[in-house]
């Protein structure tokens, strides 16, 4: 065995020794770096690095000289920071080391709470969330006094979410505290590890990477059925699933939606013959209920469990064997993330298998198959860094005390996300904090905060701390209906979203947790149900959120689709293409492909603009609208992360007009100013930026009583102060999110009006399936009232009324 | 689970209609408040609304069978309102004449070739006229359904609602026309 690191106090040594532990080369590594002002650690999951992470803070505490907090840990889920808590003490009690280690996040009762900020222990566990207000005390200083290390665990997470900049931005206060504070990220294979180190301290930070260990085992999973032409469900691979299942210790099935999950597990139950131990976990369930199968998983005792990304994260879950990624996985990164959940011991291949639903995600698996073997992650750069987060950061340090002006820009650029923040819009976010913006300044609960003679910022009311702290935070449920079974005692189940709840009529049917139950009432907000004993639901399940393809994953679709041959496709997709290559032409990377033929009697035209489903989805809407203008009188239309399918009376002849950008960015305008999802996301935003609160008092109000207010706040800001700071981060968040215009914009400039329009007398291969899409939108113009007259003048004429 | 806009909605479009039509009277064929809105109690501002709008106006409510009963709310409140010769009440009576009623809010389905579309229609013959609902969110009864059959001559019509309203013979009484 080689000697442990030269850097380890004695009783860490000899207690690695004990246990016939060596350490790997990245935590010698980082040991070694221990006095670095940054370090960022990129590490296969697997690997230790928690550990990694933990090993400098061990040694520099084994001499018991240090007092107070020594070293803060931030991670991005409650249930981590508990879990980290057991993994460290076991081996800090067998060291025999002088170490308090313990852990604070919202389910900590209120004495401990209180009892960690009179006497901080050597090791904090807490969540952004967590550290944003311990931050906004007016004792953070005494609290943080003589703080040394900051771990933040799972930062690739982080940095994809407004809780990673708002981490940031206290990480900058904790820095302005504590100038010695040396900061650590924990992360997993990402594209761009640079870009992550900039997040972490802009003004400098060294990388480590770990060895990434061996190639993962990764196939496509072959059946002798054929997939189908589309949907999302699976349901053919079920028997080929529970046979690898059968063949393995462990394995984790991902989905990529709640509600796929809970279809495919209902069809998994029905198939287990064996009777096979499988559970399912996903972020809708009660968290009893989650605790239960984590548990179960923990011990051994699942044989299989359906999830989503709610195992995402780096809890470690035992003896995964085998990943199954049920769907395209739409986004490589992710994928890799989740195949290296197999296999927790080091140095030996992950094994996963990626089972497609319908025959065009054939094709995408396999191009995240490839990009997987070359390394080829995707991500997007990260914009600068949200205002509305901003605005809760400003606000909650005026709850810690005054504060200049000057000193907290300068403080704020510090912070990865912000260090591009320039001054105006720093300042246009003291504003909105201090007053509402221009057309709240007459109301005086958005007066939140005054300049002293002194020229520093503090509450006008010292009494409003209470309520900003009580909406600290910047994660934003979907309006959720808790659900139970009926009676007095019922027991709880989970959530489903209150638009989901709202079409349910007494009676329905659908699927929770893996089990049907049937809608009874819903009573004080709460859902009730009664088990059914039926075997298919009436209602498929909520909606949940639907990922778009990455720009990467689709381009290297559009690459392989220009191939001459696909020898790596299994034939039925192979002699598939070949057909859509005879009959009309495969969609090229820089060549709009449009697709128009008659079928069932309407002019149908598919755009194949392999944007994503948001992009295609915003397409759609588009261009119906300026189809409808044209007197085209378009019905509906689907999308796909492929394309657009689009329906009506006529023939569009001319596809350029659609494309105009000045014309679709002018739509977009219309069409966004009356659309639900800027509602949506102006909610979102005001209540981060502390414009609304969710919480009064200790009473949460409602969705809809948040929506009500919301609603009138945006129509009120819309009509007089359309360029309100909020507004202007709405209309940001709104184009980039699920309205995705950026991805679309992107499609015009790549194809620069090369467009290849095709006039077939017939649908073609590649178009057929998406007459088999689910999510079709209808537009309610002049096609249907066009239809509706022809067809009743008719009706009148068949029954000898026309003249009458 | 009605969003609260829903009586919103409808109180606005009831104001542009009197407003444009400059009706006199006003009657509301029962069922005017549906049970949740009566369980949470119709908010102070709607209540101002709908007293404002009946100002200057002659307005019955005939009592539905959702209706709790007489709520306290100006206007006239009546079981039925004769007003020789029309008859109005809240449910159709087989065998009535020149009879107005709600209660049914039929719906016709039209075949298209993009599909079914339905919209809420009138029922009229030479007895009565069975209208549709008013309300934003309301459902309805398709008027296939036997009971409308039943209680409809053979030659009726059903008035499709819309942007311009469209007659069609009945469905569901079209084929007895040749019987």
């Amino acid at each position: 065995m080689t000697a442990l690191s030269p850097e380890l106090p004695k009783q860490i040594s000899n207690w690695f020794t004990d246990q016939g532990w060596s350490l790997h080369p990245h935590q010698r590594d980082m040991l070694a770096r221990s006095g670095a002002p940054a370090q960022l650690l990129i590490a296969p999951t697997g690997a230790g690095k928690t550990m990694a992470g933990f090993l400098p803070t061990l040694a520099e505490l084994a001499d018991g000289g240090h007092n107070g907090l020594h070293t803060l840990y931030i991670s991005p889920l409650k249930a981590l920071a508990a879990d980290i808590k057991r993994n460290l003490e076991t081996p800090v009690a067998g060291m025999g080391l002088p170490i308090r280690i313990e852990d604070r996040t919202g389910d900590t009762p209120n004495s401990r709470k209180r009892r960690q900020r009179a006497d901080p222990p050597h090791i904090l566990l807490t969540t952004p969330e967590s550290l944003a207000l311990l931050m906004s005390y007016e004792d953070a200083p005494r609290i943080f006094q003589g703080l040394q290390r900051v771990v933040v665990d799972e930062i690739h997470a982080l940095a994809e979410s407004k809780r990673g900049d708002q981490l940031m931005l206290a990480l900058s206060r904790l820095s302005a505290l504590c100038p010695d504070l040396r900061r650590v990220g924990l992360s997993a294979t990402v594209d761009d590890p640079a870009a992550i180190a900039r997040y972490l301290a802009p003004t400098g930070c060294a990388v480590l990477h770990a060895d990434a260990g061996p190639a993962p085992d990764i196939t496509m999973l072959h059946t002798d059925e054929a997939p189908p032409w589309s949907g999302s469900g699976a349901a053919y691979a079920i028997p080929a699933v529970l046979e690898h299942v059968k063949q393995h210790k462990t394995t984790l099935i991902f989905h990529n939606t709640r509600a796929q999950a809970e279809v495919f597990f209902h069809n998994l139950w029905l198939a287990n013959d064996d009777a096979l131990p499988i559970g399912i976990h996903h972020g809708s369930l009660d968290r009893a209920q989650r605790e239960k199968v984590e548990a179960a998983m923990v011990a051994g005792q699942l044989r299989a469990v359906v999830c989503t990304g709610s195992l995402d994260l780096g809890i470690d879950w035992g003896n995964v064997d085998l990943v199954i990624q049920i769907g395209a996985p739409k986004n490589v990164k992710r994928l890799v993330q989740r195949i290296g959940r197999a296999n927790h011991r080091y140095n030996a291949p992950s094994k996963a298998i990626l089972v497609p639903a319908n025959r065009f995600e054939v094709i995408e698996c396999l191009a995240a198959l490839e990009a997987v073997q070359d390394g080829d992650l995707d991500g997007d750069p990260r914009p600068t860094g949200p205002r509305d987060v901003l605005c809760q950061h400003i606000l909650l340090c005026a709850c810690s005390g005054p504060f200049e002006a000057d000193a907290l820009y300068a403080e704020v650029t510090q912070a990865g996300p912000y260090a591009d923040l320039t001054r105006a819009d720093f300042d246009a976010c003291l504003t909105f904090c201090a007053t509402g913006g221009y057309a709240l300044r007459a109301y005086d609960k958005w007066q939140r905060l005054q300049q002293r003679p002194d020229g520093q910022w503090q509450l006008r009311d010292p009494r409003s701390a209470a309520l900003i702290r009580q909406n600290v935070g910047t994660i934003q449920d979907t309006d959720t209906l808790k659900v139970k079974m009926r009676g007095r005692h019922g027991a709880p189940l989970g959530e489903i979203e209150e638009g989901f709840a709202a079409s349910l009529t007494p009676g329905d049917t659908f699927l929770i947790g893996g089990q049907i139950v049937r809608y009874e009432a819903l009573r004080e907000m709460v859902v009730q149900v009664s088990r059914d004993k039926g075997r298919r639901p009436k209602v498929a399940t909520f909606m949940g959120t639907k990922f778009a393809t990455s720009t990467q994953l689709s381009q290297r679709i559009l690459h392989l689709l220009n191939q001459p041959d696909w020898p790596a496709l299994p034939a039925h997709t192979a002699d598939w293409l070949h057909l859509q290559r005879q009959m009309s032409e495969l969609p090229r990377p820089s060549t709009l492909l449009i697709e128009s033929f008659p079928h069932d009697g309407l002019a149908h035209t598919c755009i194949y603009g392999f944007a994503g489903r948001n992009a295609q989805q915003t397409l759609g809407l588009l261009a119906t609208r300026r189809m409808e203008e044209m007197g085209l009188a378009p019905l509906g239309f689907v999308a796909t992360d492929q394309a657009t399918l689009i329906w009506g009376l006529e023939e569009l002849r001319d596809p350029a007009p659609l494309f105009d950008l000045t014309t679709l960015e002018d739509g977009l305008e219309g069409w966004l100013s009356s659309n639900a999802l800027m509602k949506r996301t102006f909610r979102s935003v005001a209540t981060i930026a502390g414009l609304i609160q969710r919480n009064i008092q200790g009473q949460r109000k409602s969705g809809r009583q948040a929506t009500f207010s919301s609603d009138i706040l945006y129509d009120t800001l819309h009509r007089y102060d359309p360029d309100h700071l909020l507004l202007q981060i709405t209309r940001e968040e709104a184009l980039s999110g699920l309205i995705d215009f950026a991805r679309l914009r992107d499609l015009v400039a790549r194809v620069q009006g090369r467009i290849s329009h095709r006039h077939l007398d017939r649908i073609t291969p590649l178009a057929a399936p998406l007459l088999l899409e689910v999510g079709k939108v209808r537009i309610d113009g002049e096609g249907r009232e066009r239809l509706l007259r022809e067809e009743t003048a008719k009706l009148m004429q068949d029954a000898g009324l026309a003249e009458i | 689970m009605l969003p609260p806009y829903d009586t919103r909605d409808t109180l606005a479009r009831l104001e542009k209609d009197l407003a444009r039509t400059r009706a006199k009277s006003v009657i509301c064929l029962g069922d005017s408040f549906d049970d949740s809105i009566a369980a949470r109690g119709i908010s102070e501002q709607e209540f101002t609304w709908i007293t404002r709008l009946q100002a200057g106006r002659h307005w019955v409510w005939i009592e539905g069978n959702h209706d709790p009963g007489p709520l306290a709310i100006g206007g006239t409140h009546m079981s039925e309102l004769p007003l020789p010769p029309i008859q109005f009440r809240h449910i159709a009576q087989a065998g009535s004449a020149a009879e107005i009623s709600g209660h049914y809010h039929p719906k016709a389905r039209v075949k298209t070739k993009a599909g079914e579309i339905s919209r809420p229609c009138f029922l009229i013959d030479s007895d009565r006229v069975i209208m549709p609902a008013y309300g934003s969110y309301t459902g309805g009864l398709s008027c296939e359904d036997p009971v409308l059959v039943n209680l409809m001559r053979p030659e009726a019509l059903a008035v499709l609602t819309g942007d311009v309203a469209q007659p069609i013979p009945m469905p569901g009484r079209r084929k007895s026309l040749h019987d």
